[in-house]
């Protein structure tokens, strides 16, 4: 058993569970290490998340922390996007899309980081601002 | 098929503003799942934000955008299978610790402050961003 895919498995499945970019950092891991192609890791990453979330789920929802009504819709009509977000992924190809996901990453980075430093230091949640 | 059930799920709530809100969130759910489909993650990061607009504070949003999320995934997963993109055996590995990491992020997510995990995922995310440009 490795012990790096361990430790991949376990960090990805922290931050994968908090909703974070739904486990990009195993993504990020099977890119930079292993090597893998940038459609497998991606197929790789979709399928590694089912359990995770799953178990995720059934937590949050015991916790009473979900909002199934809304969830439905955005579950139902986002299912209809992933057709047509592998459609896309198909025309682009797997070197292409790795500088999407790579660009993707340095953006959502930056612009966590700007939101990191604008939260107060023991401010829990992180609400910026609440409407 | 599934744009006619989206479809009908967005038509539900006939009384102006609730439709309104429920139409916004089934383009914000389109959304999520095209860039779920495409780049096989990263629909959390569009799905927070977007929940947090339909009225969810952070928390809340962070949990909710898991429950959006698991069933793309399925969608994009299965698709990815059949297009022999990638083989259940090329995942198995990693998925025992990921849940563990799952539950343990289920019982920080309440008690973590966001402030440095933001910075610190922002910092590796944009060192991997430029790696992946590179390669």
């Amino acid at each position: 058993m490795d012990v790096f895919k361990l430790i991949a498995g376990f960090l990805s499945g922290i931050i994968g569970g908090m909703g974070l970019g739904g486990g990009a950092v195993l993504l990020i891991y099977l890119r930079i290490f292993e090597d893998t192609q940038q459609i497998n890791a991606q197929g790789i990453n979709l399928l590694f998340f089912i359990p995770i979330g799953l178990t995720a789920v059934i937590f949050y929802s015991f916790k009473k922390l979900i909002k199934w009504k809304t969830v439905t819709v955005f579950a139902l009509c986002g299912m209809a996007g992933a057709v047509g977000g592998y459609y896309l992924s198909s025309l682009v190809g797997g070197d292409f899309l790795g500088k999407i996901f790579g660009s993707v990453l340095v953006i959502l980075g930056i612009s966590e980081i700007i939101k990191g430093f604008h939260l107060k230091k023991g401010e829990k949640g992180g609400t910026i601002k609440k409407e | 098929m599934r744009v006619f059930v989206c479809a009908i799920s967005g038509y539900t709530n006939f009384e102006g503003e609730k439709m309104k809100k429920t139409l916004k969130n089934a383009l914000s759910g389109i959304a999520i799942g095209i860039v779920n489909g495409m780049l096989g993650a990263g629909g959390g990061m569009v799905a927070v934000p977007l929940l947090k607009k339909s009225g969810m504070e952070q928390k809340q949003a962070h949990a909710n955008a898991v429950a959006v999320i698991l069933p793309i995934s399925v969608v994009s997963a299965v698709i990815y299978l059949i297009n022999g993109q990638v083989r259940i055996s090329d995942a198995i590995g990693f998925m025992p610790s990921g849940v563990a990491g799952s539950v343990v992020a289920t019982l920080l997510l309440k008690k973590i402050s966001p402030k440095y995990l933001k910075i610190i995922f922002g910092a590796f995310m944009v060192w991997a961003g430029i790696r992946m440009l590179m390669k």
